[in-house]
């Protein structure tokens, strides 16, 4: 945890202050570069934001962390004039502005880098970098911009690529250089690292470094502490939706940060629980490091429920997605996949669960498998359907005669029950609840036909830490009930917290590893073994 | 010899009147091309021409030709206006709305139609707009009629086709629309407010639509027929996709449907009898499905063509 | 229920501005408001002959071109050719009708109405076919097919379906034993009137009832949900459902043929297939609400005959009206939409 020195002209550091205020800032002579003070929104009923503070000095690397839903985002949002807070302040160089949109952000030089990329897929890296400019437009003259801005950076990319072909981390560096070219002071990354196998991750936290130290500052939002205490200088604790803790990244602890994420006070206690805490990211899943850890069952000795064997999909194109994947699972084991981005997991899974056809090679798969999409809202629910239709949803494919809807009404009633799903009764529509509800409810849905097989995408996406916890103890429930359940999480740490076994899928191929952080992370990228 | 000046006499006709044809048809679809290449899709784009076709038909008689195109435009406009109004301001789904539009304006321009000309409704003193020969040129063998002895609409979509082609390929401007088309969030972090652009593609669509009425009038049929405009708004739409959404491209898709319309004429002039007329009447309909259906054209299309 | 409480309102408001449209488009064109409104109410209800002859009968096809297209447009799609369906259909009855000149009313009257149901289905199919094999836009396809099928009539009513004097442009006329039995002495009131009830009572059936049903609402809601969490083939559902939309059609079409007009000639429909997508959206796709708005419209368009008639309005005004009335419908939802999502914002 190596940091430069303080910037130029800052006056000596005072001792470390765990609660809100910026002591450091404060003491400091430098005028901070950003200042967000009292900062509340909603969201309808939800308050994203109650009074969030964040401060951010020239030439650093500050980390804004905080659990899913803690308002990291929302509070970058603001600071990038994507949302209007309610409420609070921005200062930028110390004069109070209010930014209308991502147009005035980018006047003032703030430049933001999304978790979902804003690139045309059709468009060149040389036409996304250039787009929003004005008057005449020149290829020749966008690409060699492109060139400069890379070059001076340190990046490479290639201008005439079209974006739509190149893989996630070349995305993700046109991303930085379309803020770069800007010529932004402050660099804002929201969960950059999400999509990044280790290896690049590393690469990308070593050139946040590398450019902060020439001067610009960075925000790091990151729910990844070890991400954050590798490359920041100072860290903010965002908990549901207020600043918790700030402090020099030096003067701070795992413990300490991971507490106040979770939302113990800064007397860092421990967690709330063995190993549940996965998106909290306390640095347990490195214990995983060691064979054994509690949530581990027993090496499955079930009967095998889920085979392929040498199956490949193709596109609509004729491109390979998945090669010749092998893979068993049986009764009573959760099989975890880990992959970065568009590596074929989500043709894996969809195999699996039977709704996509293998091009070639053998699947066996019971007649019943139940089957949670990334994109619930997409892919999962009616949303202005009642509850009991949504219910009847699965099967519905198969069914004949008359749809029963009284033992249907009753049967999701029992469902809501089983499953802690807050809604008032089966016949309000699924648009009503909760992200957290809606996911127990789907659940609840698929295993209501006790399945022999489960295949679950990315569960805990975008629910808080209670929801998230629920979900995750259904999965082993359903494990210890003897089903096969198959997990792909984008977040390596869920991955290793929920699996008996952990396979990895790089480039269409999978490879079953080691339940080791440092296995699973070479393999994502390819050096396998 | 006799035999090899009436086969260029006949091609002759048959390309001059394929460029005549054509000529409302390009308007009309390339005033959609941008449209679309904006993400939306103007299903009204029919009442729009007919619009532009009623105004230009009152205005002529009181402002002369030049008038009729102006007023053609700016009906064309309005209509497409009212279409902006509730797809851009209120998100409302784009098909539902443009079908509506095409409804209410075919029935206004007939209201309107029978209560200025009367219930026998026949426009007798319009004006039409002369052909402008371009000396020299205009007498080549099998071209020239057809394409230097032409009203000035046609020249004008001609020069309007390179215009839009550069400013697409060329501008800032042309650039944003097309990543509004693709992928609106890109645009929006760039800090382009697509509902700007894709009112002002729409109301574009609308005057070129207006313009294509117009000309439908003033440069071919000479007067105005209710429902006149016979679905030339769905066609273009067609060609847009024919064209791959390039405004060269759909100039010459344009092309290929004023030939389909003028086969009618190539046959009766070549003495060919037997084909029932209706089916020529119905080619352009018929081509129209073709088109659409040709595979590769769904590829080309912008990402976000019809969202909200 | 909430829910049917505020679609009555807004179906009245809607109503009101309607009337209001039509009271402006009257002034506006030179039209004295207080009678031609007069003539209009007095064309629809004026007399049980009004009711009966002119109402009735003009919501019989408006009533299976509504279900055709609220059925439709409840599996997500759009479709703009009930007009064409409707037109093939009384095609369909009217070929048939040249070899079954002589059959018995038990037999002929279903053999043409099948046949028309029938011719419905394929035109539609054209147009299913289109979108699921080549991705190509139902609304496009199906205002195209229109057009083909405009083009298609009028060659065989100046053809091989052409009346025996070869005079004018219409079919023979229509048998008196295979013409769709009266209901009322005196009127022209006919069973169709009774058929388009049991259908609008199956097809709501079918809808809510059954499993075939509930997964066309299901594709028409969510088709990735659909696909994904309730295995349904997406592609034979919609498919079904546009056959079965055109087959709607195409019977109301063989049901006008047989039951009113007896030829077949250019323009047959007066835009039914048009005008019902207005009737469907006013019942919000309910099937037994279309048999209230296709009451509703066919009064509105009875009413416009006779405000033609006897106060001299262009009867195109109504279709104005009905234009804007979608409008409104539609401009009402997401109206309706941005409230409720304000509300929930402020609590």
């Amino acid at each position: 945890m190596s940091h430069s020195g303080a910037p130029a002209g800052a006056a000596p550091e005072h001792g470390p202050d765990a609660g809100g205020a910026p002591a450091f800032a404060r003491a400091a002579s430098v005028t901070p570069l950003l200042l967000l003070d009292g900062l509340s929104h909603r969201f309808g009923r939800v308050e994203a934001l109650r009074g969030a503070a964040l401060t951010v000095r020239p030439g650093t690397v500050h980390a804004l962390l905080g659990e899913n839903g803690a308002g990291k985002s929302t509070l970058m949002r603001a600071a990038f004039g994507l949302l209007q807070p309610d409420r609070g302040e921005l200062r930028w160089k110390g004069a109070p502005h209010r930014l209308a949109s991502p147009a005035a952000a980018l006047r003032l030089g703030i430049g933001m880098v999304h978790q979902h990329f804003t690139l045309v897929p059709a468009m060149t890296v040389a036409e996304n970098v250039a787009l929003g400019g004005h008057g005449r437009f020149d290829p020749a003259q966008a690409a060699a911009r492109v060139r400069e801005v890379a070059t001076r950076a340190g990046l490479t990319l290639d201008p005439d690529a079209r974006v739509g072909t190149l893989p996630v981390g070349a995305q993700q560096r046109c991303e930085i250089v379309k803020a770069l070219a800007r010529d932004v002071e402050l660099l804002i990354l929201d969960e950059p690292t999400a999509v990044l196998a280790p290896g690049e991750a590393a690469e990308l936290l070593a050139w946040v470094r590398r450019y902060a130290d020439a001067g610009n500052a960075v925000v790091l939002i990151t729910h990844k502490l070890r991400d954050a205490l590798a490359v920041a200088d100072d860290v903010t604790v965002l908990h549901r939706g207020r600043t918790v803790l700030t402090t020099r990244a030096a003067d701070s602890s795992q413990e300490a940060l991971a507490a106040a994420m979770i939302g113990d006070a800064a007397t860092g206690h421990g967690n709330t629980g063995p190993a549940t805490t996965g998106h909290a990211d306390t640095g347990r899943a490195d214990t995983a490091d060691t064979v054994g850890t509690s949530s581990a069952g027993p090496v499955a000795t079930g009967r095998v429920v889920l085979a392929l064997d040498g199956v490949s999909v193709r596109d609509a194109r004729g491109v390979l997605l998945l090669r010749e994947v092998t893979l068993t699972v049986r009764a009573g084991e959760i099989v975890g996949v880990a992959a970065v981005e568009g590596a074929g997991q989500h043709q894996l899974l969809r195999v699996l669960a039977g709704r996509m056809d293998a091009s070639s090679g053998r699947v066996q798969r019971p007649a019943r498998v139940g089957f949670v999409p990334e994109d619930r809202h997409r892919d999962a629910l009616l949303l202005d359907a009642p509850l009991f239709e949504n219910a009847a949803l699965r099967g519905a494919g198969a069914r004949r005669g008359r749809m029963p809807w009284a033992a249907l009404r009753a049967h999701t009633s029992a469902l809501l029950a089983r499953h802690d799903v807050r809604a008032p009764h089966a016949a309000v529509s699924a648009r009503t609840l909760s992200g957290g509800n809606q996911q127990k409810f789907v659940l609840g849905r698929e295993l209501a036909d006790e399945p022999e097989a489960l295949v679950v995408e990315n569960p805990s996406r975008g629910l808080d830490f209670m929801a998230t916890a629920a979900v995750q103890s259904a999965l082993r429930a359903a494990r210890d009930g003897g089903t096969a359940v198959v997990v792909y999480s984008s977040d390596l740490d869920e991955v290793l917290l929920l699996a008996d076994r952990v396979v990895v899928m790089y480039a269409g191929q999978l490879i079953e590893v080691a339940r080791t952080r440092e296995a699973a992370g070479r393999a994502m990228l390819g050096s396998a073994r | 010899m006799m035999q090899e000046s009436s086969v260029l006499a006949i091609g002759g006709g048959f390309l001059e009147a394929t460029v005549r044809t054509a000529t409302p048809l390009a308007f009309a679809a390339l005033g959609e091309c941008i449209s679309e290449r904006a993400g939306v899709i103007n299903i009204g784009l029919e009442g729009s021409i007919i619009a532009g076709a009623l105004g230009a038909t009152v205005a002529a008689g009181v402002l002369g030709v030049g008038g009729g195109f102006a007023v053609g435009a700016l009906a064309g406009l309005v209509v497409a206006a009212l279409f902006a109004f509730f797809t851009v301001g209120l998100r409302a789904d784009q098909i539902i709305t443009g079908t509506a539009i095409t409804m209410f304006a075919l029935g206004l321009t007939g209201t309107l139609y029978r209560s200025i000309f009367g219930a026998a409704g026949v426009a007798l003193d319009t004006p039409t707009a002369g052909v402008v020969r371009i000396p020299g040129l205009a007498e080549l063998p099998l071209v020239g009629g057809a394409l230097f002895a032409q009203p000035l609409a046609t020249y004008g979509v001609t020069l309007l086709a390179f215009v839009l082609a550069w400013y697409m390929a060329r501008t800032h401007q042309g650039l944003a629309l097309r990543a509004i088309g693709e992928y609106p969030d890109a645009a929006i972090a760039a800090g382009i407010t697509p509902r700007r652009y894709q009112a002002l593609a729409v109301l574009f669509a609308g005057g070129m639509a207006g313009l294509a009425g117009a000309t439908l009038v003033l440069a071919q049929a000479g007067t105005f027929v209710e429902g006149m405009s016979a679905g030339r708004g769905f066609i273009a739409i067609a060609i847009v996709v024919l064209g791959r959404w390039r405004p060269l491209g759909v100039a010459a898709a344009a092309l290929l449907f004023g030939a389909a319309n003028s086969l009618q004429v190539l046959f009766q002039s070549m003495g060919w009898q037997g084909v029932p007329y209706q089916l020529f009447l119905a080619l352009p309909y018929l081509l129209t499905l073709l088109v659409l259906a040709g595979a590769s054209g769904r590829a080309a299309a912008p990402a976000a063509l019809g969202k909200r | 229920m909430r829910g049917s409480a505020r679609a009555l309102a807004q179906l009245g408001i809607v109503l009101l501005a309607g009337l209001a449209l039509l009271s402006l488009l009257l002034v506006a064109t030179g039209h004295a408001v207080g009678p031609a409104l007069a003539a209009l109410v007095r064309g629809a209800f004026g007399s049980s002959y009004a009711i009966t002859s002119a109402t009735i009968v003009r919501m019989i096809p408006l009533g299976f071109a509504g279900l055709a297209v609220s059925l439709a447009f409840r599996a997500g799609i759009l479709n703009i050719g009930a007009e064409g369906q409707l037109l093939m259909g009384a095609a369909a009855a009217a070929a048939l009708a040249v070899p079954l000149a002589a059959a018995p009313a038990a037999v002929g009257i279903p053999l043409l109405l099948t046949g028309g149901a029938v011719a419905g289905a394929t035109w539609a199919a054209v147009a299913a076919l289109l979108r699921l094999r080549f991705g190509v836009l139902e609304v496009i396809s199906t205002i195209m097919l229109n057009f083909v099928a405009q083009y298609l009539t009028g060659w065989l009513v100046r053809g091989p379906l052409q009346e025996p004097t070869r005079v004018n442009p219409q079919s023979a006329s229509l048998p008196s034993a295979l013409q769709l039995p009266v209901l009322l002495e005196g009127t022209r009131l006919h069973v169709g009137v009774l058929l388009l009830v049991v259908v609008a009572f199956a097809t709501w059936w079918w809808l809510t009832h059954t499993a075939s049903g509930f997964r066309v609402r299901a594709v028409g809601m969510n088709e990735a949900a659909a696909r994904s969490a309730g295995d349904v083939a997406v592609g034979r559902t919609i498919a079904g459902a546009f056959v079965l939309s055109g087959l709607l059609a195409g019977l109301g079409g063989a049901v006008e043929y047989t039951g009113i007009t007896y030829a077949l000639y250019e323009n047959f429909s007066p835009g039914y297939g048009y005008t019902a997508i207005a009737v469907a959206l006013l019942a919000r796709l309910h099937p037994l609400g279309v048999l209230g708005t296709a009451l509703l419209f066919g009064a509105l368009e009875a009413g416009a005959n006779a405000m033609q008639r006897d106060a001299g309005v262009p009867s195109v005004v109504v279709s104005v009206v009905e234009a804007v009335l979608i409008l409104l419908i539609v401009g009402a939802d997401r109206w309706s939409d941005r409230l409720s999502a304000r509300a929930e914002a402020a609590t």
